[in-house]
Formats: C-alpha cells, sequence, structure tokens
C-alpha cells in the first residue's frame, strides 16, 4: 500500500501532460451519473449501515470565528472528525480551506455535506472521496529513540517509506514522513518497537486530481 | 477615530459622516424597520440616544430580553416581515439566547443587535462583558461582531439578507460600544439584482424542474395519497399556502400538518384530517401510517411527528419538500427530494399536473378516503363536558367559536393548552397561529402577543395559556399596559404543570413530583396589580359571558379559567411508540403503554 502511494507520488510530477488530468475531468460525472437530479441520493446507498472514510474540503471566507463555526457544528451534531486541516489560501480573496477526515454511513456523510453547506461563510463543499478522484497527503514528524540495531532498523525503514531525517542526536531521530493516512499510520506502527517517542500530524491535505478548481464545476 | 481625521484620510469631502448609534438606525430604516423590541443598558446606549432623536422607528420596552426576542417573533410571523430586536451586552444578550434558540429551531426570521464592551476590553472580563458571538454561534443562523464603524451599515444590510433568505432564522450583531461612537459613512442596501449576489450566501429557492417532475409524476400514480406539511409553508408566505389548497383542490388528496404549519390548509377544507403528530389526530396519524405516497411539504420529519422511526410510515414512497437541504435524509430517508421554496415548488407542481393532465386514481383514492371517514368516525378529540367543572377542551373550543368570525390571532406558551388549543382551535388562514413547537418554550406566548399586538394593533390576540407556563414571562403585561396593547391572556389554570403531570401519571406511576403548582398567584388581583383587567370562571355555564366580556373589553385582559385538574391530553402517541399505536383516552391502560426504551425518550 506504502509503496503504491510513493510510486503514484513519483509519477505525477513526472507527467505533466495536460491529457490524463483531462480524461479524469470526464470520468468525474459519469460517478455521478446516478444522480436524476440535484439531492437525489438512492435510498439503498442511505440505508447502508457501514461507515466509510470520507475527506470534505470547504472553501470559507477567511474571518474570526470560521474554524468554530465548523468545528462547533460538527461536535454539536455529534459527527466525527478524524482529522482537520486549514490555512489561507488566498490570501487576495481572503479565502480559507478547510479539510475534514471523517467517517461515518452515507446518511451522516451527506447531513455533514450539507450541514457544512449551509453554514454562512462557506463557499463550497467538496467531497473527495465521492466526487471523483483525489489525492491526500499527510505529514508527521516522527520521534524515534535508540540505540545499536533498533537505530540502524529505524533508519533503514524510514529509508523504505521515504522518510527524511530532519533532526538527530546521537539517541534519536524525527523522520519526516509524507504520505497518506494509511502510509503514515503503517509507519508510525513500525516505529513502535524501535523506540517510537511521540508524534506529531498534520492531518490530511486533500484535493481533487484533474483541471477543475474547487470551486468551479 | 475623530471624524476630520477620517476625512482626511479618504480625502474626501462629499462622504457625509455619522456616528455608528446613527449609522445602525439608518441601516434599520432602510430595512424597513418599523418596531424595535428592546431594553437599555450601558453598551447601548449611544444606540437608545439615537433612537431618542428620531420618529421613524418604534421601540417597545420590554420587561425581560427573552421577551423581546419572543414579541419580535410574534411580530416577524404575523407579518412575515424580520422581527428585530436591541439588547445590551452580558445579561442583556444571555437573557436573549432562549428566544434565540427559539427563533432557530422555528425558523423566524429576526436581526437582534447586541451591545458589547468596547473593542479594546473584549476578552478582559470586562464588566457586563459576554462572549455574546461565542455564545450565539451554536443559537443563530449566523452572527457578526462589527469592528469598523466602516462596516457597520453593510453588516447590518447583511444580517437582514440572511435572517430572511432562504429557510429564514435568527442572526445576531454584536456592537461594541467604541464602534457605536465612532464617525463613519454610511453603506446603502445592495438592490436589484445585486441583492442576492452574497459572496457565499446564495440560497436555492428554485426547484430542479427534474424533481418536481419525478414528485408530480409519483403523486399521479398514486392510490393512498397524503400531504403532510408544515411550517415551511407558513415562512414561505402567503402565496404557498394559496398554493398548496389549489394542489389539494386540483389532486383531491387528503392533508393533515405539522403543529408549525395550522392555518396553511384551512382547518375547514373537505380534505383536512387535523394535525398530525404525538397529540395529532387518530386519522391524521393512521393515514401516515398506512399512505403509499407521502408528500411532505416544508416540514421535517420532527421526532413529535413520526413517533419510533423504526416503523414510520413503513409502505409509502416519500417525498420531501424543503429549502434546507440539511433537512432532506436527515431523520427519515425520503425517495425523492425536491429542494426549493415551498412555493416555487407548489407552482410547479401545479403547472406540471395541469400540463400533463395527470389526475388521481379515483377509485383508488376514493377508497382511501372511505377508509380515512372510517378513522375519522373515531371522533379522537371527544370530550365530555358535564357537571359544574369546566373542561378545558370545552374553554378553547367556547374561546374559538366566540371568536372565530374575527380577525383573530392565538399564540400559546407549552404544555396540554397548547396541544388542546391545536386540536380545538381551528385555523383558517396562515400567519394566525404562534406557538413554540421546536423549542417548546414556556413563556413564549405573552411576549409574542405583545408583538403580534404590535403588528396589528385592531385585531383580538389571545395567548392561550397555562398557569405554570404564564409564570415564565409574566412581567410582559406590563410591557402590554405601557404600549395599550389589549392582549387577552386565557389562562387554561389546572394548578398543574399539566404535560409533566400526564407524563408523570403515564410513566412515572403517578409520582407528582414537583409539578403540582403550589402558592399561585390570584390571577385576578395580579391582573389587577399590572394595571390589567382579570378575570375568574369556574362554571361551565359562565363560560360564555366571560368570553364575550373578556373581548369587548379594549385593554389587557387576565383571564383565569379554572379547570378540571385530571383532564389529560388525548389522543397521544406514547414515546417509542409507532403512529397505529396510539392511545385515545385513560380508558385504555396508557400506564402500561410507555415501557422500554420509551422510558428514556422524551
Amino acid at each position: 500500500m506504502a509503496k503504491k502511494t510513493a510510486s503514484a507520488r513519483g509519477k505525477t510530477p513526472a507527467k505533466p501532460g495536460a491529457k490524463a488530468p483531462a480524461k479524469r475531468a470526464v470520468k468525474a460525472p459519469e460517478a455521478q451519473s446516478s444522480n436524476l437530479y440535484e439531492g437525489m441520493i438512492p435510498v439503498a446507498r442511505l440505508k447502508d449501515k457501514d461507515t466509510y472514510r470520507h475527506v470534505v474540503s470547504l472553501l470559507v471566507d477567511n474571518e474570526a470565528g470560521v474554524l468554530a463555526r465548523v468545528i462547533g457544528m460538527i461536535a454539536g451534531r455529534g459527527y466525527n472528525i478524524e482529522s482537520l486541516t486549514v490555512a489561507e489560501v488566498d490570501r487576495e480573496r481572503q479565502l480559507s480551506r478547510i479539510n475534514i477526515a471523517t467517517s461515518g454511513t452515507h446518511q451522516i456523510i451527506e447531513q455533514v455535506k450539507a450541514q457544512l453547506g449551509r453554514l454562512v461563510p462557506v463557499h463550497v463543499v467538496r467531497d473527495l472521496t465521492d466526487d471523483g478522484p483525489s489525492v491526500a497527503r499527510e505529514l508527521a514528524l516522527v520521534k524515534v529513540a535508540g540505540v545499536g540495531d533498533k537505530r540502524v532498523e529505524a533508519l533503514r525503514i524510514g529509508d523504505i517509506f521515504r522518510a527524511n531525517v530532519v533532526d538527530s542526536s546521537t539517541q534519536s531521530f524525527v523522520f519526516e514522513v509524507v504520505g497518506n493516512t494509511d502510509k503514515v499510520d503503517a509507519f508510525i506502527e513500525l516505529m513502535k518497537p524501535l523506540g517510537l517517542v511521540e508524534v506529531s500530524r498534520t492531518g490530511v491535505a486533500a484535493i481533487a486530481r484533474g483541471a477543475a478548481g474547487i470551486d468551479k464545476k | 477615530m475623530a471624524a476630520e481625521a477620517l476625512k482626511a484620510e479618504r480625502g474626501t469631502e462629499t462622504e457625509e459622516l455619522f456616528v455608528g448609534a446613527r449609522l445602525i438606525l439608518k441601516a434599520l430604516e432602510e430595512q424597513g424597520v418599523e418596531v424595535v423590541f428592546g431594553y437599555p443598558g450601558g453598551a447601548v446606549l449611544p444606540i437608545y440616544d439615537e433612537l431618542f432623536k428620531q420618529n421613524s422607528i418604534r421601540h417597545v420596552l420590554v420587561r425581560h430580553e427573552q421577551g423581546a426576542v419572543h414579541a419580535a417573533e410574534g411580530y416577524a410571523r404575523s407579518t412575515g416581515k424580520v422581527g428585530c430586536v436591541l439588547v445590551t451586552s452580558g445579561p442583556g444578550a444571555t437573557n436573549a439566547v432562549t428566544g434565540l434558540t427559539d427563533a432557530l429551531m422555528d425558523s423566524i426570521p429576526l436581526v437582534c443587535l447586541t451591545g458589547q464592551v468596547p473593542t479594546h476590553l473584549i476578552g478582559n472580563d470586562a464588566f457586563q462583558e459576554a462572549d455574546t458571538v461565542g455564545i450565539t454561534r451554536p443559537c443563530t443562523k449566523h452572527n457578526y461582531l462589527v469592528r469598523d464603524v466602516n462596516q457597520l451599515a453593510k453588516v447590518i444590510h447583511e444580517a437582514f439578507y440572511v435572517a430572511r433568505s432562504g429557510r429564514p432564522g435568527p442572526v445576531v450583531v454584536d456592537l461594541p460600544k467604541d464602534v457605536c461612537m465612532a464617525m463613519g459613512t454610511y453603506t446603502t442596501a445592495p438592490r436589484g439584482i445585486n441583492r442576492q449576489q452574497h459572496k457565499t450566501y446564495r440560497p436555492k429557492t428554485k426547484p430542479d424542474s427534474s424533481a418536481v417532475a419525478a414528485a408530480v409524476a409519483l403523486m399521479a400514480g398514486a392510490k393512498r395519497p397524503l400531504f403532510y406539511t408544515g411550517g415551511g409553508v407558513i415562512n414561505s408566505g402567503p402565496k404557498a399556502s394559496a398554493l398548496l389548497r389549489e394542489l389539494v383542490r386540483l389532486t383531491g388528496f387528503p392533508i393533515t400538518s405539522t403543529l408549525m404549519g395550522l392555518g396553511a390548509y384551512p382547518a375547514s377544507g373537505d380534505k383536512w384530517l387535523g394535525m398530525l403528530g404525538m397529540h395529532g389526530t387518530y386519522e391524521a396519524n393512521l393515514a401516515m401510517h398506512g399512505c403509499d405516497v407521502m408528500i411532505n411539504i416544508g416540514a421535517r420529519f420532527d421526532d413529535r411527528i413520526t413517533g419510533n422511526l423504526k416503523f414510520f410510515s413503513p409502505d409509502s414512497k416519500k417525498i420531501h419538500v424543503d429549502i434546507d437541504a440539511s433537512s432532506i435524509n436527515k431523520n427519515v430517508i425520503v425517495d425523492i427530494p425536491v429542494i426549493g421554496d415551498c412555493a416555487a415548488v407548489l407552482e410547479e407542481m401545479i403547472a406540471l399536473w395541469k400540463a400533463k393532465r395527470y389526475e388521481a386514481d379515483q377509485k383508488a383514492l376514493k377508497a382511501w378516503l372511505r377508509q380515512i371517514a372510517q378513522w375519522q368516525g373515531r371522533d379522537c378529540l371527544h370530550y365530555e363536558q358535564h357537571g359544574k367543572i369546566i373542561k378545558p377542551q370545552y374553554a378553547i373550543q367556547r374561546l374559538y367559536e366566540l371568536t372565530k368570525k374575527r380577525e383573530t390571532y392565538i399564540t400559546t406558551e407549552v404544555g396540554q393548552h397548547q396541544m388542546w388549543a391545536a386540536q380545538f382551535y381551528r385555523f383558517e388562514q396562515p400567519n394566525h397561529w404562534l406557538t413554540s413547537g421546536g423549542l417548546g418554550t414556556m413563556g413564549y406566548g405573552l411576549p409574542a402577543a405583545v408583538g403580534v399586538q404590535m403588528a396589528h394593533p385592531d385585531a383580538l390576540v389571545v395567548d392561550i395559556a397555562g398557569e405554570a407556563s404564564i409564570m415564565m414571562n409574566i412581567q410582559e403585561l406590563s410591557t402590554a399596559v405601557q404600549y395599550r396593547l389589549p392582549v387577552k391572556v386565557f389562562i387554561i389554570n389546572n394548578q398543574y404543570m399539566g404535560m409533566v403531570r400526564q407524563w408523570q401519571e403515564l410513566l412515572h406511576g403517578s409520582r407528582y413530583s414537583e409539578s403540582y403548582s403550589e402558592a399561585l398567584p390570584d390571577f385576578v388581583k395580579l391582573a389587577e396589580a399590572f394595571g390589567c383587567v382579570g378575570m375568574r370562571v369556574q362554571d361551565p355555564a359562565e363560560m360564555d359571558d366571560t368570553i364575550k366580556e373578556m373581548i369587548s373589553i379594549k385593554r389587557p385582559v387576565v383571564c383565569d379559567v379554572v379547570v378540571d385538574q385530571k383532564e389529560n391530553c388525548f389522543p397521544m402517541i406514547p414515546s417509542g411508540k409507532a403512529h397505529n399505536e396510539m392511545i385515545l383516552g385513560t380508558s385504555e391502560k396508557t400506564g402500561k403503554a410507555i415501557t422500554g426504551e420509551g422510558l428514556a425518550l422524551v
């Protein structure tokens, strides 16, 4: 899994041609072809009791309290947040982007999106899991302390995961590992027996594949 | 910033400068505000000073900020306009929170201006400081803290736009005192096409036509159809009610409504089944359970309506028309969602029904209506008035009979009297029935009546109250007296918090823990002390004369109707049960009706 992600990452910058994204852009609406009209979601899908992990991206006005509004709504209604990232992405238009990794049944996810959509400072809500292909990345700083074989093994695994060592002492490393959530999880899991001290993660940043931007269909 | 400094900075002499408080009032005037309900305090003194200097906006001084918000709700709901509230910082704002939450739950458009300590003191625990924006964030549709005097007018215009657009709701604008005292320029409200150009908030009002087509096709093929309508029809405006009536006439389908939607379709209409839900009629609830196509227009599948979701209308295809996409598939999964304003959707439905020359399956519809008539035969609201004790239902029924020919607005508090009012007062018009549906706020009715009477000085406004609820905002009698508002408080007095007592009887072995209203005031003397007229009636034979006298008095009246203490509100769907498991009266084994999970529900 981790390897696959890593290789995908390697490919994207190598082939910046417009062809591949364009093909994907056409594909995205096809995925929604079951939507007869806006808001129509098949009953069977809504009745599905399994939970799914979704990444939802929002474009919001970068104003005081906007994050509190988003978090407060999600907490107040009892939805689940796995990770949340927020940062200004357009200084001129004063826009921030919030990426929320959440999990729930289809019905809950639809609710989360609808509730987010009616917050006044929210420009756009996009379900990056449902609305066509997307890429998601997370960065983690992972501190591992140890000596001897364990230290060597940590470094070796770090190499496999293409993690960078960003700090080192005679008894510790801080790795910087980037990838999708599964990859970061896997790396941290492997570090546990090797002297894992602590982890600092950014949460998921995600973006749709293809040429279209979040605020244009 | 000093006026001159600002002028110099902008380099223009033409832009006129006003003090912040004046800018606020200018914006309110431009938004068409005629009445503000409020209460002064330190942080809003500059605004009150400007109010003093002008004549176009009237201010109604309430006696508690909760009352101000409910009064504005009453004003808004009976006129269709945005209600306006002005309160001070700290306790002024926190007292308004219940009213704001009430308005949010019932989708009532309000703009509430709250004072705030000067910007340099914000966050310092200053005197009468509260984090108003933080506190009201989850109980408003949106809120603002204005830090720049030049943004004042723009923000207030935007607040009114947000309050009235899409699904209406309350909006708070928090106004630090220094901003109200600074000099700044005025911005006029966006007009014409720009009105809709809010940069983010542009709710969809026109429905997707393919959704409407799918809905109408489903309706045309229905064998056991039912309209289930709600407050959204009322909020959409009188046109929506007129269109609803036409669609019902066109299709011939029966119709029921939530508590909030009463009046959209006339109670005298031949397809009317009465209200549905926990205390709805037998026929309405059984029709909900048994229908094959449910057409929900502007209702939100509230838990008071659905009962146990597992058994809710199991065999129906459901159409849900709502302006708020988040209401769709929230509680009940529907087959055809139609996102749009009720009036716009109804208009398209009617046009399409006519264009396609659809016609209901007359044979099936007749059988369905026959079935419903059979349910109606149970006469589920039956009660017997005999002896010397007034039945609460009788009091309300007589009130209805003696006021139905007038322009009458009914408000209520919350509890048994509210449900009896909904069952026995028959509403013919939208916007004439005002009750706290979503939040269930005791103390709503009297201040709401004050707001209604302000908007409709010549109408009869009656607050059907309980003796416990009325005590929650009794102080507003003083407001009614001050502004010569002849509101009538019709207290159904059973000396119990009746609905609490009923649940204790049904669920908790008749252990009436703290539900008896001990040490009640003498309402006649209390009325007189406030400067109102007090009346009391205990004998059913005097009921009519008392009501007639009450109506004839052109002053605020408190009428204490002493009623049967033991009467319960039926029919009732016990909590945790389905529509077809409703109980019709105490004769059935009601005590055993609520068991297991139902005990834990509200």
